[in-house]
C-alpha cells in the first residue's frame, strides 16, 4: 500500500506540508474513523487529510448507485474490502417501481474484479443481482467472506449455490426478504464438508426445504456460527437438534413453531433452549402456538431484539412471553395482539426503544380488531425510552399522539400509517394535522417521519417550521396544495430523502426546490399534479440532476406520472430501460 | 323531453349494477379516492413481485371490493404479505366444525370439536351419531377388539389415531375425522 501510495502523490517536502504528522500516522489514526459521514467530514479538512483518508479507507456506502460510477469509486479510494450499495428508490417495495428498472450490481462488480480483487463483503439493498453476477462474485473474489442481500430481486437459489460451493472462506450469507427464484434447496448442500468458518446463516425467507442432513452438519462444524435464520420448513425436532449443536448463538431465527411433540420432544427442546443463555434476538416463530411458546422462556433472559411479526400472538400470550423479556429493546409485532397485547409492552418493557407493529390483515377493510390509538399511548406510558417506532392502525386521534410525544419526547423514527387514505381524528373528524405538529414540536431529535390520515398543509408547515433534524419525509394522500411541499423544501435544512405518492403537489412546488435537491439523495413524486414540462425546467437548470420520469399507460402525454430525481455526479445513467424518461 | 332522459348519458345503469358492496357505499368509494388518481396502475410488476413465495397470487385481488384497490398501499413489503395467514383463534371461531366419514356411510357429516371437554365425550358422540361401538383405548394397542377405529388427518394431512396426543394439540391439528373399518383399521395398532 505504501509503495503505491508514493508513486501516485509527489513527494512532499517537509517544510510545505501542512500536517505535521507524517502520512503514515495520519492514514493510521484516521483508518480508526469508522463512521462513512465523519469519514466525509474528514476529507474535507484539507489535502492531506482528504489523501490520507482515501487510502485508510475500507468500506465504502453508497447511498444511491447511481449517484456515482464505479469508476470514481475505484479511482478515489483504491483500498475497499466492503461495499455497501443501495439501488432502487424505497417505493420499489411496494410495486411502485416495473421489474428491470435498473440497479443492477453486475458492472459494478466488473470493476471491483479489477480495482479491488481482494474485496472481501457485499451487502446490497434494492439492487438486481442475476445468477451470473452471483457466480462471477463467488468466482472472481477468492477473499469475499460476507454477502447480505436484502430486498433485491433477479437471482434464484442456483446463485446462491455458486456462492456456497466457491466461498471458501464464508463468514456471512445473509439473504433477506428477497424476490428470489427459489428453485429448490439444494444450495445449502453445496457448502464443502471442510468449510467451517460461517458466522451468518440467515435463509429465512426461502421457502423450499434445504437437505436437514447438510445443515445440521454445516451447524455442527462451523464453531463459530453466531446467527442462524431457519426458514418455515424448519420443524420444531429439527430446530432441537439444531440448538444441541449451536448452543453459542445470539441471534436465532426458528422455523416452523408448530409441531406435534411429544412429552419427551417438548422436554429436550425445552432444554435446549435452556442451555442457549447467549441468545440476544430471536424472530421466526411461524404458527407459533400457547403450547409451545413457554419452552422460549428460559432463552429470554438476554433477548433485546424480539421479532414477532410472523407469529400471530393474541394479547395473553404475548403478555405471558413478555414477562419473561426484561430487557427488550427492540420489539416487532403483528397486530392480533391488539391494544390489550400493547398494554402488557407498556408494562413488561421499560427498556423498550424500537416498537414496530404489522397488520395482520392490511387489506381487510371490515376487521373490528388490530390496535387503536390506545395501544400506542399506553405502550408510551410504560416505555419512556422508545424512540423509534412504526405503527399500522386503523383510527387515530390528534389528542393520543400528543399524548404519546409528551411521553417519549426522544422519537428518532416516527412512523404512522393510519390504513384508510385520508382519515381524519375518528373522535372530532378534524385532520390529523395536531398530531404531526405535536411530533415535531416535542421530538426535536426527529429524523425519520412518516405521514397518514387526512392532512392539509397545516401539517407541512408544521414539519418545515419544526423538523430541523429531519432527514426522511415520507407522505401519502395528504396536504392541500403547493404550499405544503414547499414549506418542507425550505424549512427542513437536513433533508436527504422525500417520497411522495398521490398528493396534490405540482409543479410549483417540484420547483421550489431546484437548488435544495443537490443536498439531498432523492426525491420521489407519484400520482401527483407535476408535468414533463415542469421535469424538463428542473432538468434543464440542474445539470447535476438526473430528473427520471416514468409514465403510466393510461395518462396523457403532459403528466409526469413516477418522478425519480437525484444528484449525480455520474451523469444521466447509460442502461436507463426504455420506460425510464431521462430528461 | 322524453328523448333527453331516455337516451341522456345517465341511464342510471349504477342502480342496476351488480356489485360487492353494501347499498349506499358508493359515497365511502368516492371519499377514498379523492386523494387518489390513477390507482389502476397498469404495472407489469404486479404479478411478479419481490418475495414472491408462489404463494403471492392475487393478495390485493382478494380483498373485498367496498374500496378501489390502491397500488402499494398499505406499505407493506411483499414477504409480509405472502409469508403470514392470519390466524383464525379458536377462541373467536363460531365453532370449530370438522368432518367425520365413516366407511361405508353414503354421506358424511359434521361435528363441532369445541362442544367436547375430551376424548371421551368426542368418541361417545361419534359412536352416538354413527351407531358403531369401539373399544377403550390404550397407548399401546390403540381401540382394542373395535371393528372400528377413529382416526383424523391432521394439519400435515398424515393419518392418526384419535387418542394419543392431549386434547388441546388434537383440537388444534384435526382437519377432519374418518371412523375406519374392518381391514383398513388393522394398521393403526389394532393388534399385531
Amino acid at each position: 500500500m505504501d509503495s503505491k501510495r508514493k508513486m501516485d502523490s509527489p513527494e512532499s517536502n517537509v517544510l510545505t506540508r501542512s500536517s505535521p504528522f507524517p502520512d503514515e500516522v495520519l492514514e493510521r489514526v484516521l483508518g480508526l474513523v469508522k463512521s462513512h459521514k465523519d469519514r466525509s467530514s474528514v476529507s474535507l479538512v484539507c489535502k492531506d487529510w482528504y489523501n490520507a483518508e482515501r487510502w485508510s479507507r475500507t468500506h465504502v456506502f453508497i447511498g444511491n448507485c447511481y449517484s456515482v460510477s464505479p469508476e470514481i469509486v475505484a479511482r478515489r479510494f483504491p483500498n475497499i474490502r466492503s461495499v455497501t450499495l443501495k439501488g432502487k428508490p424505497r417505493f420499489s417495495d411496494f410495486n411502485l417501481v416495473p421489474l428491470n428498472w435498473g440497479a443492477d450490481i453486475h458492472a459494478w462488480l466488473v470493476v471491483f474484479a479489477s480495482k479491488y480483487p481482494l474485496l472481501e463483503e457485499l451487502r446490497l439493498k434494492r439492487m438486481t443481482v442475476t445468477d451470473e453476477s452471483l457466480e462471477f462474485l463467488a468466482t472472481t473474489f477468492t477473499n469475499f467472506k460476507a454477502l447480505s442481500l436484502l430486498s433485491c430481486d433477479g437471482f434464484s437459489t442456483d446463485g446462491l449455490a455458486a456462492i456456497a460451493t466457491h466461498c471458501k472462506n464464508m463468514t456471512e450469507l445473509d439473504i433477506q426478504e428477497n424476490g428470489i427464484d427459489d428453485l429448490g434447496g439444494g444450495w445449502l448442500s453445496c457448502f464443502p464438508e471442510n468449510f467451517t468458518s460461517l458466522e451468518v446463516l440467515n435463509f429465512a425467507n426461502l421457502s423450499s426445504d434445504v437437505s436437514f442432513d447438510a445443515l445440521e452438519k454445516l451447524v455442527s462444524r462451523c464453531r463459530s456460527l453466531k446467527f442462524l435464520k431457519v426458514n418455515k420448513n424448519i420443524t420444531l425436532e429439527q430446530l432441537q437438534r439444531l440448538l444441541e449443536c449451536a448452543p453459542q448463538l445470539t441471534e436465532l431465527g426458528t422455523g416452523s413453531f408448530h409441531q406435534e411433540l411429544t412429552t419427551r420432544q417438548y422436554a429436550e427442546l425445552e432444554s435446549a433452549f435452556n442451555n442457549c443463555k447467549n441468545l440476544n434476538t430471536l424472530s421466526g416463530l411461524w404458527e407459533a402456538t400457547p403450547l409451545y411458546l413457554p419452552v422460549l422462556y428460559p432463552a429470554c433472559t438476554n433477548l433485546t431484539f424480539l421479532n414477532l411479526s410472523d407469529a400471530a400472538l393474541q394479547s395473553g400470550e404475548l403478555a405471558k412471553l413478555l414477562a419473561y423479556c426484561p430487557n427488550l429493546q427492540r420489539l416487532w409485532v403483528l397486530d392480533t395482539v391488539e391494544d390489550k397485547g400493547l398494554e402488557a409492552v407498556g408494562s413488561s418493557c421499560p427498556l423498550l426503544e424500537e416498537l414496530r407493529v404489522f397488520p395482520a390483515d392490511p387489506y381487510e377493510q371490515d376487521v373490528v380488531h388490530g390496535v387503536t390509538e390506545m395501544g400506542f399511548v399506553a405502550v408510551s406510558y410504560g416505555c419512556p425510552r422508545l424512540h423509534y417506532v412504526l405503527y399500522f392502525c386503523r383510527q387515530m386521534t390528534n389528542a393520543a399522539v400528543a399524548t404519546i410525544v409528551k411521553n417519549c419526547p426522544d422519537f428518532t423514527h416516527f412512523r404512522l400509517c393510519v390504513m384508510n387514505p385520508g382519515e381524519p381524528d375518528y373522535l372530532t373528524n378534524e385532520p390529523m394535522d395536531e398530531a404531526f405538529g405535536a411530533v415535531v414540536k416535542n421530538c426535536t431529535k426527529l429524523q425519520r417521519l412518516a405521514v397518514s390520515g387526512l392532512l392539509t398543509d397545516l401539517t407541512f408547515e408544521y414539519i418545515g417550521k419544526y423538523a430541523k433534524n429531519l432527514e426522511t419525509l415520507s407522505v401519502a394522500f395528504a396536504g392541500s396544495s403547493d404550499w405544503g411541499m414547499q414549506c418542507v423544501l425550505s424549512g427542513c435544512s437536513k433533508l436527504r430523502k422525500l417520497e411522495i405518492r398521490d398528493c396534490p403537489f405540482g409543479n410549483e412546488a417540484l420547483l421550489s426546490g431546484l437548488e435544495k435537491y443537490e443536498s439531498m439523495r432523492s426525491l420521489w413524486m407519484s400520482a401527483c399534479n407535476v408535468t414533463m414540462n415542469a421535469c424538463r425546467r428542473l432538468a434543464k437548470q440542474m445539470p447535476r440532476l438526473n430528473v427520471e420520469v416514468m409514465k403510466d399507460e393510461e395518462s396523457d402525454d403532459s403528466q409526469a406520472d413516477k418522478v425519480y430525481v437525484y444528484r449525480s455526479v455520474a451523469g444521466p445513467r447509460r442502461d436507463a430501460p426504455p420506460f425510464v424518461l431521462t430528461l | 323531453m322524453e328523448g333527453a332522459v331516455a337516451y341522456e348519458s345517465d341511464l342510471n345503469l349504477k342502480a342496476t349494477e351488480l356489485r360487492l358492496g353494501l347499498p349506499g357505499s358508493d359515497e365511502a368509494e368516492k371519499e377514498a379516492l379523492s386523494g387518489v388518481r390513477n390507482n389502476k396502475r397498469a404495472s407489469p410488476d404486479t404479478s411478479d413481485e419481490c418475495g414472491s413465495k408462489g404463494s403471492s397470487n392475487g393478495d390485493r385481488e382478494n380483498a373485498p371490493a367496498t374500496k378501489a384497490q390502491v397500488v402499494g398501499w398499505p406499505p407493506i413489503r411483499s414477504f409480509r404479505k405472502n409469508s403470514f395467514q392470519p390466524k383464525k383463534t379458536e377462541a373467536e371461531a363460531a365453532g370449530m366444525f370438522v368432518k367425520v366419514s365413516m366407511d361405508g356411510a353414503p354421506y358424511l357429516r359434521k361435528i363441532d370439536l369445541k362442544v367436547y371437554k375430551g376424548y371421551p365425550e368426542l368418541l361417545q358422540a361419534l359412536q352416538h351419531m354413527f351407531k358403531f361401538t369401539i373399544g377403550d383405548y390404550s397407548e399401546r394397542e390403540g381401540y382394542k377388539g373395535s371393528e372400528y377405529v377413529p382416526t383424523y388427518e391432521d394439519k400435515d394431512g398424515d393419518w392418526m389415531l384419535v387418542g394419543d396426543v392431549p386434547w388441546d394439540m388434537f383440537m388444534s391439528s384435526c382437519k377432519r375425522l374418518r371412523i375406519m373399518k374392518g381391514s383398513d383399521a388393522r394398521g393403526l395398532g389394532c393388534g399385531a
